[in-house]
């Protein structure tokens, strides 16, 4: 092979220079007493998708979850150290959370759309947010948004079913486009295939894979395979601390930490 | 090790490794049995070692096999891989070495009916070089020593400079008794057939390396110079 | 001999020793087996056989008050031919037309008239044979229609008690005789009664009327509703969203699930207490009564209000959270719709209740004989089960069956009241 076409190859799977949307430093989160993460430092940037990683109870949705300040509706829980969006930091007194979550949205593991027509769970989120002008343009943005989310096709023209309406797969896809509809700039998804059959959780990585580069994408996984098809950057969490971090096609071939390799290879426990 | 936390995973390599050992194991005999029935121009031995050599290509497709089927059906990732990895092609070129060694065998009838041509007593020494440099190194691939293997590397060197002095000397006894150049063309060849083998011994070390260390050897020297006349 | 090696996915246990399963066949399970489903079938009967029980004290309930009320609802009337010009009444319709139209008619002696008339039509005594207070519908006949005062006109007027028993074949020797002759005369008749309907109470069983219970009833309600639903349904969402969970809150909540279980009639006592003597409201009011019973349900619409937010999934706080909902946001746009069905729920029952408890309000007052509907908020009323109590005390015959068709009008208003309530939470329920 040339070497010109060695690179072309390359540079299809080779990650991007980062462009940091999301920095964190330092994060340890306690619930009440007990530590639950402790002394996180990682990026998120906007070209790659990065990828959570590790056994049941190691924190990673738990560390998910302080990205868009979630962790603040549980009553005992406690973040130290910094999280910065954009530079500004998250956990300033003056940091709005409602916008902060406008501008991080999040994508959970069980589908749950609102108990509302298709339209109405996409155009909640700009309406409360007062992102749109007047019903043309709410219209717009629904549509967008379903675009984007793959969904149009089949929903078009059925906007008024209800969303619980719809199968697993187009309803994760229907909290996708909500998610993009109030134009965030991070979204997080928790584990947002693993209740999804296999079809419909393929689509699911095509679409993430459509919507890098627009969004910076963090996703928690179970699944190994998954989080090598879909991300650039991939994090291994194990007992609340960050063990290893690195390029996916790197860690998953030769990980560098011995306790990374034990999990991905299936000897761990 | 840690086991595999699903034991039938463990099985499986386990059973890939037991085949390259056979393999190895069969191609090893192969050459040490050739170089005796060359020695001793035993007819019968040698056609046996080319029927045997059947077994050793059966063997490959076994391992290609297992091996297409572990990637399939366990995924691996990291160490496993490599190792799954490196065994298809240690596979490959084991066989190649079988195929050597067969060719040898072949040329038994062809050498020592008519002439004693001296050189033929320093190959055996060649090919015990060359054998215990491929033992050492499918040791090592089971072992996953690296170390072991860099170290078999350097040994090519000493194969190599054996070759280069059995090709020079026979190009001496052919050019003094030309009646001789038919078996000592045939003695070329097995002598060529050794050095091959030295160097595929030294393929499968880079491999064992990169399944053992994720990066590649560095470039190793090859002693390439031919042999000036 | 080419053995190409599989890749076992499943291994066979070490101990793959053949396995003797259990015998499901034997006596002893075909036993149990039998057992078991004799016990299922006894079970359903028995439950079968509760559901019947309720729906027959049910219905025996309903037959019951069926049988001795829809008499109340009719009255005997008897066709007197009152000639109006001849009795040279002190009216004009041009002076009825005026503003003391009531005070002249109060003044025109309209009783002596009703007398006269009856012993014209009825003979000497006829009057007898009337009703006391027929002259309220003659009174009625002239207001709605001034002009028969220049002519002849037929009125049918209410029978006196006794008459009325008789027509319903109840009555003593000498009435069903006088019913009889008046029947043969064609004189008499027994039609629906709208002035039970209209009209407030009355010593006279004839004449008594249900409207102003009714709108007691209906006002006292109006109050209970607008203090004890906003504020029980305020309550459960500060107490479920946002309250901390300490041992404060803990306590609110036992003291609260107590309070509802506390005899009402304590909640009458604090009324007593509190309303009428310390803040001096109007005795026997609407507004008195609503804010007692209000105190009643607010705790049963907390507790139901509670338990239905609390059954909302978390994951839809969760989509409204991640989407940047703030919490109010959260509360109104999502958790009370969805919790509305269990609410209302909560808010029927504690209405139902409310509408049928007499003894806090006896202790507020309203107990009195109220003899005209109330006006406003502030008026002395009573409402329906205090009627139902004071009606079912009293001496005479005719009250048996006005107060079984009171029962049945409690009854209708809480069938109304539980249909509107549940129409509007089967509305809910489809709309989200």
């Amino acid at each position: 092979m040339t070497d010109n076409s060695l690179n072309e190859l390359a540079a299809h799977q080779r990650a991007q220079t980062p462009r940091p949307k999301m920095t964190a430093r330092g994060v340890s989160v306690f619930y009440g007493q007990k530590q639950a993460i402790k002394n996180v430092s990682i990026d998120v940037d906007m070209d790659n998708v990065t990828a959570f990683i590790g056994p049941s109870g190691c924190g990673k949705s738990t560390f998910l979850r302080t990205l868009n300040r979630m962790n603040d509706t549980i009553g005992n829980a406690r973040v130290d150290g910094e999280i910065r969006l954009d530079g500004e930091n998250i956990y300033a007194p003056e940091m709005d959370v409602v916008q902060l979550r406008a501008r991080v949205g999040m994508v959970f593991q069980k589908p749950n759309p609102f108990p509302k027509s298709i339209y109405e769970n996409v155009a909640y989120g700009p309406r409360i947010h007062g992102l749109a002008g007047g019903k043309a343009e709410l219209d717009g943005i629904v549509e967008k948004s379903l675009r984007r989310a793959g969904l149009w096709e089949e929903v078009k023209d059925r906007l008024s079913d209800s969303g619980t309406a719809l199968s697993g797969g187009q309803q994760q896809r229907l909290c996708i486009a909500r998610a993009i509809a109030v134009d965030p700039e991070v979204i997080l998804m928790d584990e947002p295939a693993s209740a999804l059959d296999p079809i419909a959780t393929a689509k699911i990585e095509e679409l993430i894979h459509e919507l890098r580069g627009r969004y910076a994408i963090v996703i928690v996984t179970h699944n190994m395979q998954q989080a090598a098809r879909v991300s650039q950057r991939t994090a291994f969490f194990h007992l609340g601390e960050l063990i290893e971090y690195g390029v996916t096609s790197e860690l998953f071939t030769n990980p560098r930490q011995e306790r990374t390799k034990d999990y991905i290879t299936g000897r761990y426990g | 090790m840690q086991e595999h936390t699903v034991k039938a995973f463990d099985d499986d390599i386990v059973r890939l490794r037991g085949l390259i050992a056979e393999m190895g194991g069969r191609a090893e005999s192969a050459i040490e049995r050739a170089m005796v029935a060359l020695t001793q121009h035993d007819l019968d031995a040698a056609s046996t070692i080319v029927a045997e050599d059947k077994r050793i290509d059966e063997l490959e497709v076994a391992v290609e096999t297992l091996a297409v089927q572990i990637i399939a059906l366990r995924a691996p990732l990291a160490d496993d891989l490599r190792e799954v990895v490196a065994a298809l092609k240690i596979a490959a070129v084991i066989e190649r070495i079988g195929d050597y060694a067969k060719n040898i065998a072949k040329r038994v009838p062809l050498i020592g009916r008519h002439h004693q041509i001296e050189a033929l007593s320093v190959l055996p020494a060649m090919a015990q070089l060359a054998s215990e440099m491929l033992h050492d190194v499918l040791d090592a691939f089971a072992a996953r020593d690296w170390e072991a293997a860099v170290e078999v590397n350097q040994r090519d060197r000493a194969v190599d400079d054996f070759y280069n002095s059995v090709f020079r000397t026979l190009l001496t006894f052919m050019m003094e008794n030309p009646a001789t150049i038919g078996e000592a063309a045939h003695l070329l060849f097995v002598a060529k057939n050794l050095e091959r083998i030295g160097d595929h011994a030294t393929n499968v070390a880079e491999m064992v390396y990169f399944a053992a260390q994720g990066k590649h050897m560095a470039e190793r020297d090859r002693n390439d110079d031919l042999a000036e006349v | 001999m080419s053995d190409i090696p599989q890749v076992e996915l499943m291994r066979m246990p070490a101990d793959a020793a053949p396995r003797r399963p259990t015998d499901w066949k034997t006596e002893s399970m075909q036993r149990r087996i039998r057992r078991r489903y004799a016990a299922e079938r006894r079970f359903r009967l028995l439950g079968l056989a509760a559901v019947l029980l309720s729906a027959a004290f049910l219905a025996f309930l309903l037959i019951a008050m069926l049988a001795q009320g829809w008499r109340g609802f009719t009255r005997t009337e008897i066709r007197i031919e009152v000639d109006f010009p001849a009795m040279a009444l002190p009216l004009t319709p041009a002076a009825l037309r005026g503003g003391d139209a009531d005070r002249l008619l109060a003044a025109a002696g309209l009783e002596e008239a009703t007398i006269i008339a009856a012993e014209r039509t009825l003979g000497p005594g006829g009057d007898r044979l009337l009703s006391e207070a027929a002259w309220l519908t003659m009174r009625e006949a002239i207001r709605d229609d001034p002009s028969i005062l220049g002519r002849r006109a037929v009125l049918w007027l209410p029978a006196a008690d006794p008459i009325d028993v008789a027509a319903k074949h109840a009555g003593d020797p000498r009435s069903e005789a006088a019913y009889a002759r008046l029947r043969d005369a064609g004189l008499v008749r027994t039609g629906f009664n709208s002035t039970f309907l209209r009209d407030a109470d009355a010593t006279d069983p004839a004449m008594v009327g249900i409207w102003g219970a009714l709108k007691g009833s209906l006002l006292t309600m109006l109050v209970t509703l607008a203090l004890a639903f906003p504020i029980g349904v305020l309550s459960a969402i500060y107490l479920e969203e946002y309250a901390p969970r300490n041992r404060w809150t803990d306590l609110i909540e036992v003291s609260i699930n107590n309070l509802a279980a506390v005899p009402s009639i304590i909640f009458g006592l604090l009324g007593l207490a509190i309303f009428l003597n310390t803040w001096n409201l109007p005795r026997s009011a609407p507004l008195v009564g609503g804010l007692t019973l209000a105190l009643m349900t607010m705790p049963v619409i907390v507790i139901a209000g509670r338990n239905a937010i609390k059954s909302v999934p978390p994951s839809i706080r969760d989509a409204a959270l991640g989407i940047g909902a703030s919490r109010i946001q959260v509360v109104f746009h999502h958790v009370l719709p969805l919790a509305l069905p269990g609410i209302l729920t909560g808010t029927i029952i504690g209405m139902a209740r409310a509408l049928g408890e007499t003894a806090p309000l006896l202790m507020i007052g309203m107990r009195a004989f109220i003899a005209s509907p109330p006006g406003g908020l502030t008026d002395p009323a009573t409402v329906l089960p205090v009627q139902i109590f004071l009606w079912s005390d009293e001496v005479g015959r005719g009250f048996v069956e006005k107060t079984s068709a009171a029962i049945l009008v409690l009854l209708a208003f809480l069938l109304a009241m539980n249909a509107i309530a549940i129409y509007l939470r089967n509305r809910f329920e489809q709309r989200w």
